[in-house]
């Protein structure tokens, strides 16, 4: 990789290491997710730094390019990535259904105590 | 920064999250009721599956149940919560397995007199409790970054047996963090940036009824990792201005 390619590379991971820790302390992305794309940033920053590592990780694992070990890893974290979010968002999906039918059947309870056949207006909402 | 200077509570309430305590939950009830002067209860009961809602009410006690598991860190914002808007003006956590002396309650309130925060200690001298291996070694390095940032000695930082008095409670009921070690690190954290003053109070405790953490290296490595990341995110994270005085939720 020739000395422009990686200073690209760098100025990548350190913009995506800039960009996670911002959304971090501005409480928009939570613990749980922060290390991932920690962990992802660092990587990044590492193999644009010292692209030796690659060339010399990607011969240990049997990897003809080193490029294709890249591709590959890429296609790996995305892939766990996004299996992790299906999860997260079913998870949602479920809590808010639960909250729907929990706010229906409090909204009938505090209707119960006025009978409705007497006139008097119903409670908003 | 709040103005408003620590006071000794008059309103105490004992909020206990329980999540799948049926076991001990009427044990840790009924103890707490034979105390020389029994404050209200509330129980939260977060999402259980086994009864534990059931058997506290039948004990005569408030509960509050939430629709599906939230973590300790919501179940006691729910409480923060519901103990402002009854006119509350503290609030004691004690835990639904029975590890906390309900007998020590008092002198968690006690220590509301010239703090804001004051947690329970398990390892301030008194009682026989002994965490062993790599997890101490975790317990004591978080507790000795708190102690410097907050100027106080703290020996036991994720001790959930603590009082919240009148200066914390609005800031608990509106942004008590709910994520992991949320409930222990980073509210310390959040109320030492708010300008509250923490303290500790050293209690006794006896082992949980049932069950115990794991404490291999691996998890250990781990569960520190991870506070370390909690207490690093707790410091940068920009917060909004503590609640006015007066707000309720």
């Amino acid at each position: 990789m020739g000395p422009d390619r990686s200073v690209l590379v760098i100025v990548l991971g350190l913009a995506l290491m800039a960009l996670i820790i911002e959304l971090l302390r501005r409480g928009r992305l939570r613990e749980k997710y922060a290390a991932l794309w920690l962990i992802v940033g660092a990587v990044i920053l590492i193999l644009a730094l010292f692209p030796s590592v690659l060339i010399w990780l990607s011969g240990k694992l049997g990897f003809g390019v080193p490029s294709n070990m890249v591709f590959f890893a890429a296609c790996a974290v995305l892939l766990f990535v996004a299996l992790q979010l299906s999860l997260e968002v079913g998870r949602l999906e479920h809590e808010s259904q639960r909250l729907a039918e929990e706010v229906a059947l409090l909204r009938q309870e505090m209707k119960r105590p006025s009978p409705p056949e007497d006139g008097a207006p119903e409670a908003s909402g | 920064m709040p103005t408003q200077r620590a006071s000794a509570p008059t309103r105490p309430l004992v909020v206990i999250p329980a999540f799948n305590e049926a076991e001990s939950i009427s044990t840790v009830l009924s103890e707490l009721s034979l105390q020389p002067a029994p404050l209200p209860v509330l129980v939260i009961d977060d999402g259980s599956t086994d009864g534990t809602a059931a058997k506290a009410r039948s004990d005569g006690v408030n509960v509050v149940s939430l629709p599906f598991n939230v973590g300790v860190g919501g179940a006691m914002r729910t409480g923060y919560v519901y103990a402002m808007r009854q006119g509350f003006d503290a609030v004691v956590q004690v835990d639904a397995d029975g590890q906390h002396e309900p007998a020590a309650v008092s002198e968690l309130i006690a220590g509301l007199a010239d703090a804001d925060v004051v947690v329970g200690s398990r390892f301030a001298g008194v009682g026989d409790y002994r965490v062993a291996g790599p997890r101490r070694w975790a317990m004591r390095l978080l507790a000795w970054s708190l102690s410097r940032l907050t100027g106080t000695r703290l020996t036991d930082v994720t001790s959930g047996f603590r009082a919240t008095g009148p200066a914390a409670l609005p800031l608990f009921a509106r942004d008590y963090p709910e994520e992991y070690l949320g409930d222990t690190v980073e509210s310390l954290v959040l109320a030492h940036r708010a300008g509250l003053r923490v303290a500790e109070v050293a209690v006794s405790m006896r082992p949980r009824m049932a069950g115990n953490p794991s404490q291999s290296p691996v998890r250990s490595a781990l569960y520190l990792s991870r506070a370390m990341l909690v207490l690093m995110l707790a410091l940068v994270r920009r917060r909004p201005a503590p609640p006015e005085p007066g707000w309720v939720p």
